[in-house]
């Protein structure tokens, strides 16, 4: 009985970071970061290139490890799990990655039934009408039989995301799934998103740079720069925060405290050199 | 000068730590338990890749390699009238030493680098830690079979080569040069041991080829995953591999055929 209402409870955390540090050899990545992440929601991290949004999906997914601090899944302490632990875990949780990832020696439809046939002993029929109807939820029924290679890119990505839901997992990373899209497959992955989290209950993380299409999608967003969470809230919220760091962001404006310049000397002193 | 000294100590570190990445790399393959049910199908898939598809060149460098042989030892031998001893050269020198050398470079040239780009790109694409979220050890499906494969495919291409290369050597002796081939055979069957030169090669075959097809594994799961990364790995696999066989060939020889 409890464990119904925690599932149907949307304020319950899915994922939660307590005070996470991780490091790169010597770049620090994440400085004592926390974050929430609701269950049935869907939650963008956006912030600049190189400020570690990929690694949060890679300390949920625990493909690598925190060196301080805590990263909880699903009530499991992602440090305590064994491997045969995370492998298990890992498949309630499906991950589309930037590239799409899809295996390029195999079809699309071996593609999607990979996870099946790795994990279960289903009969082939049984198989396969599950395989089609995850395709044919992303509109790719008809592509079953092509490579990765002969799809576009929007096509490669849909089609990985119907492999990431083949065992309707709990939780979705998304990994800046709109980069290089066209806007039609933009609008069509927006779409998918949306209804895979509504309809199926699914909790979704999206690492994004693209603002306009975030906003419209994220019920909240945090915005990671500088190793810490600078700002955090709903996507009203973060419209509405005046702070200039956040407002550079949210309106992509080219200067401010994230400067346009790489570091240098004095251009006037520079160039009175030579 | 205390700047080289740095750099030189920098390069010894990285390079126990690279060796000692790579120990870890190898136990991590020999510990992983196959599946039989899905791990024998990997890999013949792998043998075919890996060994089937490097035969051609394999027989064809064994052939000249032993019509060479053939000639080489011809005009040397005859200045001592003795070339019935011919077919024990060819024989032997393929047995023991250039069967398994030759496979073993070749194999490093022709699939170790084709191991290490693929599983470098496969990270690259993020191939490998897509496997990793679908609760797959990339380790278990990827390496693993790679690794097998080229531990047991080795020593067949070695004994191939061998074959081809006496029996190419055989035919530039008796047809071109005109060697007796009775006296040709009949030395050659008597000269080789079974237990002595034919076991030692194949277990040679062994060694190589596992330590080709480990040096291409760990590069291409440690390849940075850039073309750049990609490439440098590839040509490390086959530089490391040439100078390991070699290095550990002339050991392997002092150990079995020595007299010390």
């Amino acid at each position: 009985m409890n464990d119904t209402n925690a599932m149907n409870d949307a304020n319950v955390n899915f994922v939660e970071l307590r005070d996470v540090n991780f490091a790169y050899r010597d770049r620090t990545i994440y400085d004592a970061v926390n974050i929430d992440i609701k269950r049935g929601k869907v939650t963008v991290i956006f912030g600049p290139s190189g400020s570690g949004k990929t690694t949060l999906l890679r300390l949920i997914g625990g493909q690598v490890k925190a060196h301080k601090g805590s990263v909880h899944v699903d009530g499991n302490d992602m440090a305590d799990l064994s491997r045969a632990e995370l492998l298990k875990l890992r498949t309630r949780m499906g991950m589309l990655f930037q590239s799409g990832a899809l295996f390029t020696d195999l079809t699309v439809f071996e593609n999607v039934a990979f996870p099946l046939r790795v994990h279960t002993q289903l009969p082939e029929n049984m198989l396969r009408d599950i395989v089609l109807m995850k395709l044919q939820a992303v509109g790719l029924r008809g592509a079953r039989n092509l490579m990765p290679h002969e799809l576009s890119g929007g096509m490669q990505r849909r089609a990985a995301l119907a492999r990431a839901i083949v065992f309707d997992p709990n939780i979705i990373m998304y990994d800046e799934p709109f980069a290089g899209q066209d806007p039609i497959s933009k609008g069509v992955l927006v779409r998918l998103i949306r209804l895979l989290n509504d309809s199926l209950d699914i909790t979704s993380v999206i690492v994004s740079h693209d603002i306009k299409v975030a906003t419209s999608i994220a019920d909240y967003m945090y915005l990671v720069a500088d190793s810490n969470v600078v700002a955090h809230g709903t996507p009203d919220d973060l419209l509405a925060n005046e702070s200039p760091r956040v407002c550079q962001f949210m309106r992509g404006l080219p200067d401010g405290p994230v400067p346009f310049h790489y570091p240098a000397p004095d251009y006037a002193q520079e160039l009175m050199q030579s | 000068m205390l700047d080289r000294l740095q750099a030189v100590g920098r390069y010894g570190l990285d390079f126990f730590e690279s060796v000692g990445r790579a120990t870890l790399f190898l136990a991590r393959i020999l510990c992983a338990v196959p599946r039989p049910r899905q791990a024998f199908p990997l890999l013949l898939r792998q043998m075919f890749n890996v060994g089937l598809l490097s035969l051609l060149i394999i027989v064809v460098s064994g052939l000249f390699i032993g019509m060479v042989m053939a000639l080489q030892g011809y005009s040397n031998l005859a200045r001592f009238g003795t070339t019935d001893a011919l077919g024990t050269l060819v024989a032997l020198s393929m047995l023991r030493e250039l069967g398994p050398v030759v496979t073993g470079l070749l194999f490093a040239g022709r699939a170790g680098s084709a191991i290490t780009a693929e599983i470098g790109l496969m990270r690259a694409t993020e191939q490998l830690s897509s496997l990793e979220m679908i609760g797959v050890d990339p380790i278990r499906r990827v390496v693993s079979p790679r690794f097998w494969a080229g531990f047991y495919s080795m020593p067949m291409l070695a004994l191939i080569f061998n074959t081809v290369a006496i029996y190419g050597g055989a035919w530039i002796s008796i047809d071109l040069l005109g060697v007796d081939g009775g006296s040709y055979w009949t030395n050659t069957i008597e000269a080789v041991s079974f237990s002595q030169d034919v076991v030692n090669g194949v277990i040679k075959s062994f060694v190589f080829g596992a330590l080709a097809a480990w040096i291409a594994v760990y590069q291409g799961y440690d390849a940075d995953p850039n073309p750049q990364g990609i490439a440098s790995a590839t040509t490390r696999t086959v530089v490391y591999s040439s100078l390991a066989i070699l290095g550990l060939d002339l050991i392997l020889t002092a150990i079995m055929f020595g007299d010390f």
